[in-house]
């Protein structure tokens, strides 16, 4: 196997681990761990195998072909940065795995917890690893979806809800942002592979769409990594379970906009635009975070509060545009996930053991947890920058790097201030976190006994505090190389000299390091009292939260807005919104001829036919008489409307159309029986009851009028000028008609365009048809009548009456008898009806007829039968099953389909050979012609079921009928 | 011919339109059976007007395209036919269903107020 292909190892092992693990069962903990354990591992060894051909600043690439129409190619694409970034997903992620086994209770559904988190770490690889702006999009999305997921875990809790919510609005927002930069990034180069975006620098700040599409992608960069002022839904996140804060809040997920911002640094990076944007969204998510983080009483937020803080502190280094910058940065996104993971393992374990998280509740716990302890001092000193720890390391570059001029402007002199403030701040956070929860007296009614949790559990932080020590003792020995590697896949040539040893000697960032220290130990003796008393939040700032804002904003526009404007604009009503949707077809419509027009210069006609006038005279009368009658005389307009469907169908045949005809006959027999069983069902309507004639209605009426007017006239207008232009001289009919005898097997070319040229259109509207049919049936199971359609109808009634007067007729028997002579002759007809239905099958895919006719002709045939004899004495000799027919329709078509891969075509190829049968003679066998068999099957059951359904209301309300005599008989 | 069918065809829509716009489910459904009528002729009327010319070809013969009627609007239409009886049937039960629950046959399951 190519090392390339590897690479797609890298993404598709988590999502196939996450697909196994959740399916495993609920109680599978061990199991879960094991596999997803696996997965991280294994992934973690591709990873690093593949660092020898990436060692060198080149790039492994592999690309298959995706939309190749649009140029995108699923291309991925790892170098240095990205490979480094890949360890810290898989390494950080197998850790994490191993904690969460420890942490997750049994009787949570872990399952969902395990998948989810394996199928996030697919898409972070994803991410880092995708070689072209629309997947590197695509999969950015899908960490905001996991996260979103994996926060509101514990869903039975409203605040975990809430926060995966807003998480998911903020970031899915971002997200939306971001692809629309990076489509108009992508514009800009003429591509949206990473390489040539990345070569085509200076095009890209040059060009007149950069402010826009920089403003767009730091928007989804800004509200990923949670900078100010989009900050407020990671403190919100910290209600998922804390193996999630761990690796996705604080190690992966939120390092995702900082790790776009490194990528497109060499792209985007040097303008002023880039440094204020950023440079001020940075500074201030940098110095408000870490004040807000000493106010926090709970140990998650302030944790994510530091987190939110470090993460501005890498957008400030990102914004300076130095490439001694950048190296800090990069170096500060490997530091910080390292301790700030292990500190969140630590509060998990804190929260685990002693049952909560609040600080004013714990202290002392050193005495109970002495190694758990330890660890985490180590960490919160990485955290707050002292020396001989990673987090010293890259600070003290970061401190070094603000103090060069980059831009000249304000924002620029207060950098070193903001600075140092800011590390004042992250120490004062960091021993407050140790001193609270660890020293002081023996914390008493705690939730539970404290003590030091089973070592595999702490093992994970054990691993990482070391990491951060060896990081942070002999950098250029561990790290070095790694880094070197990084730094060089995002720089290139531009890579500066830098050096990773912790003594400088005594400068200015030095300096700085030793004020912040002084200051944030000083800081934080002074608060300690009204730390250890004070609400969650900082003081004077509580009624400025964003979270306040943003669910403020979200109710305003979600609920208010959207009242408002369906109060203003909206209706419930069906006839203003039918007006309005014509209105606006008639203007759409009409729109071209304005200022065009039409000419009606040289129409192509054909001469009238005095015959065909009077047909449509008799048309036109029809359609008239049942716009009128339609109110209060249903049965006329129903048989008026019969009348127009009839010319319509003489037309088909006049102008060449036998098909069109037959199927237009069929269906408006079914149509009109259809609407017929359904009259019953409809109240009565007397014309002098409801009238109404005041202004107001006749008003509505004409403006009615004129629509109706004006759509008729247009589509005539339009239809005429169609018809009369010359017809197109070259149009693919010739291809249809020059292939459908040699290629498809038929003469009858509409016959064969539907059911092999455009089969799988056709396979489309039968499964259409079926879903209707069936639809139709489930509506049907819930009707109830309205009341004054219950009794039977009145000629039943006057039936029954007539028997009741002769004293030799027993009620029923003129019921039972009515329509004799008709019902024997539709019964003798029934075979032949049958028949006839068989032959146009047959002969359809020759001339005219087919599958759709032939059911249509089928079901017609069984309707007789219910229409004469009545639906009992029909069920009780006709056994008709209309969902098995459409079943085994759609089954057979489907399987017509499919049988052509067998032989190694695509989906529905047909194959045809005439065979000669002794005494039918040459008969045309297409495989077509068993789909054209599944569409018949599927017609016939759909139209049997519908009319069938329709026809049971009657049985069904005449057993309520009977049931509800029965009952006040009983209590008379 | 060409003028009569347009007629025709504009008619059908006027009188579908008009029905389409009046408040009860009954005149509605006439009102789609006729703007359906309207529409598979106007689509098939796009083939042009052609008589005695059936896209039924001879088999072995030369073919010819200008001695056929256009197949595809005649295919598109064959598929809007049976479609449209599907949707009619669809809109009658929910028709039955509506005046069932509501009481009332207004296309706004209530009688307006007066």
């Amino acid at each position: 196997m190519n090392s390339e292909d590897l690479l797609y190892f890298l993404i598709a092992l988590p999502f196939a681990g996450s697909a196994l693990a959740a399916i495993l069962p609920a109680n599978a903990r061990n199991t879960e761990a094991w596999l997803a354990g696996s997965v991280m591992i294994a992934a973690f060894i591709i990873a690093a195998g593949l660092y020898p051909f990436i060692s060198e600043g080149e790039a492994l690439r592999n690309e298959i072909e995706w939309l190749p129409g649009s140029g995108l190619n699923f291309t991925l694409r790892m170098d240095g940065f990205a490979w480094m970034f890949s360890m810290l997903i898989t390494g950080i992620g197998f850790l994490v795995v191993l904690y969460a086994r420890y942490y997750m209770s049994p009787r949570d559904p872990v399952p969902r917890f395990f998948s989810f988190l394996l199928a996030f770490a697919g898409a972070m690889q994803g991410m880092v690893i995708a070689g072209n702006l629309i997947l590197l999009a695509i999969f950015w999305e899908l960490t905001s979806i996991f996260s979103f997921l994996l926060i509101g875990y514990w869903h039975h809790n409203a605040a975990a809800r809430e926060g995966a919510r807003m998480s998911l609005i903020i970031t899915g927002t971002g997200g939306l942002c971001l692809l629309a930069g990076l489509i108009l990034v992508g514009h800009i180069v003429g591509s949206y592979d990473l390489d040539s975006v990345l070569a085509a620098g200076d095009r890209i700040r040059e060009h007149a769409l950069y402010v826009p599409a920089l403003v767009l992608i730091l928007l989804g960069a800004l509200t990923k990594s949670a900078q100010f002022p989009f900050h407020f839904w990671l403190p919100n996140a910290m209600t998922a379970p804390t193996p999630v804060s761990a690796y996705l809040h604080s190690a992966t997920m939120v390092k995702a906009g900082v790790f776009l911002l490194t990528r497109l640094w060499p792209v985007l990076s040097g303008t002023d635009e880039w440094f204020f944007i950023l440079g001020l969204a940075g500074m201030s998510t940098l110095l408000l975070s870490a004040y807000f983080a000493i106010f926090q009483q709970d140990l998650k937020g302030l944790l994510a509060y530091s987190t939110i803080s470090h993460l501005g502190l890498i957008t400030t280094l990102l914004s300076l545009g130095s490439p001694l910058a950048a190296v800090a940065a990069i170096f500060h996104m490997m530091n910080h996930a390292t301790f700030k993971a292990s500190l969140f393992m630590a509060a998990g374990i804190i929260d685990h053991e002693a049952g909560t998280r609040d600080m004013r509740k714990l202290s002392g716990l050193f005495s109970y947890m002495p190694i758990t302890a330890t660890l985490a001092m180590v960490a919160s000193a990485a955290m707050a920058g002292v020396p001989l720890l990673n987090g010293f390391l890259s600070k003290e570059m970061f401190f070094a790097e603000t103090l060069g001029q980059h831009s000249g402007s304000v924002l620029d002199g207060m950098l070193p201030y903001v600075a140092t403030i800011a590390g004042a701040f992250a120490v004062t956070y960091s021993v407050r976190f140790i001193h609270t929860v660890f020293f002081g007296e023996k914390a008493r009614d705690l939730p539970r006994e404290p003590h030091e949790p089973p070592h595999w559990m702490r093992l994970p932080i054990e691993f990482l505090v070391l990491a951060c020590l060896i990081v942070g003792i002999i950098p250029g020995m561990t790290v070095g190389p790694y880094l070197h590697t990084a730094v060089t896949s995002v720089l290139g040539e531009h890579t500066p000299q830098y050096s990773l040893a912790i003594w400088h000697g005594i400068n200015t960032p030095l300096i700085m390091s030793v004020t912040a220290l002084i200051g944030g130990v000083l800081l934080y003796l002074a608060l300690k009292n009204y730390l250890a008393r004070c609400e969650d939040g900082p003081p004077g700032l509580s009624h400025l939260k964003g979270q306040h804002i943003f669910d403020r904003m979200l109710v305003t526009l979600s609920w208010r807005w959207a009242r408002w404007l369906e109060e203003s604009f909206g209706t419930h009503r069906l006839q203003p919104q039918l007006f309005l949707v014509m209105l606006t077809a008639l203007i759409a419509g009409s729109w071209p001829f304005f200022g065009a027009g039409i000419d009606f210069s040289s129409p192509i006609l054909t001469g009238i036919d005095p015959v065909f006038a009077i047909l449509w005279g008799i048309g036109v009368a029809c359609a008239l008489g049942a716009a009128y009658q339609a109110k209060y005389h249903r049965l006329a307009a129903l048989i008026l409307m019969g009348g127009a469907g009839l010319v319509t169908c003489i037309t088909f045949v006049w102008f060449s159309a036998p098909d069109l005809a037959v199927t237009q006959l069929l269906v408006e027999i079914v149509t009109t029986v259809l609407i017929l069983l359904g009259l019953r069902w409809l109240p009565k309507r007397v014309a002098q009851i409801d009238n109404a004639s005041t202004p107001v209605a006749w008003t509505r009426r004409f403006r009615d009028l004129m629509l109706a007017v004006g759509c008729g006239g247009g589509m005539a207008l339009i239809a005429y000028k169609a018809m009369t232009n010359a017809p197109l001289s070259d149009s693919i009919a010739r291809f249809f008609l020059e292939r459908a005898h040699s290629e498809g097997g038929g003469n009858n070319v509409v016959n064969v365009i539907l059911v092999d040229f455009r089969g799988f259109d056709t396979f489309g509207e039968i499964t259409v048809l079926g879903i209707v049919a069936l639809t139709v049936y489930a509506l049907l199971r819930r009707f109830r009548p309205a009341p004054d359609s219950i009794d039977i109808p009145e000629q039943q009634r006057r039936q029954n009456a007539f028997d009741d007067n002769h004293p030799d007729r027993s009620i029923g028997e003129t019921v039972h008898d009515y329509l004799m002579v008709p019902s024997i002759v539709m019964q003798w007809m029934f075979p032949f009806i049958i028949l006839l239905a068989v032959y146009f099958f047959l002969r359809g895919h020759d001339l005219p007829g087919g599958g759709f006719a032939a059911g249509i002709t089928l079901a017609i045939g069984i309707l007789l039968q219910y229409l004469a004899s009545g639906t009992r004495w029909v069920e009780d000799r006709l056994y008709i099953r209309p969902v098995r027919w459409i079943g085994s329709g759609l089954l057979l078509a489907v399987l017509t389909g499919v049988g052509s891969w067998l032989f190694g075509f695509p989906f529905l190829t047909s194959h045809f050979d005439h065979l000669e049968i002794p005494l039918i003679g040459e008969l045309p066998v297409a495989t077509a012609l068993f789909f054209d068999l599944g569409v018949l099957l599927l017609v016939v059951g759909a139209t049997a079921l519908m009319l069938i359904a329709i026809a049971h209301q009657s049985l069904r309300s005449y057993r309520t009928r009977s049931a509800d005599t029965e009952k006040t008989g009983e209590e008379d | 011919m060409e003028l009569v069918l347009s007629l025709g065809i504009g008619i059908l829509v006027g009188s579908g339109v008009w029905l389409l716009l009046r408040p009860r489910t009954y005149q509605v459904i006439i009102g789609l059976g006729l703007v359906s009528y309207a529409v598979n002729l106007f689509i098939f009327s796009m083939g042009r007007l052609v008589t005695d010319k059936p896209p039924v070809t001879q088999a072995g013969a030369q073919i010819d395209p200008t001695t056929f009627a256009d197949p595809i609007p005649q295919a598109l239409v064959l598929t809007a036919i049976v479609i449209g009886f599907a949707t009619t049937a669809l809109f009658l039960v929910v028709l039955l269903a509506s005046r069932g629950l509501t009481g009332t046959d207004h296309v706004d399951g209530k009688e307006p107020d007066r």
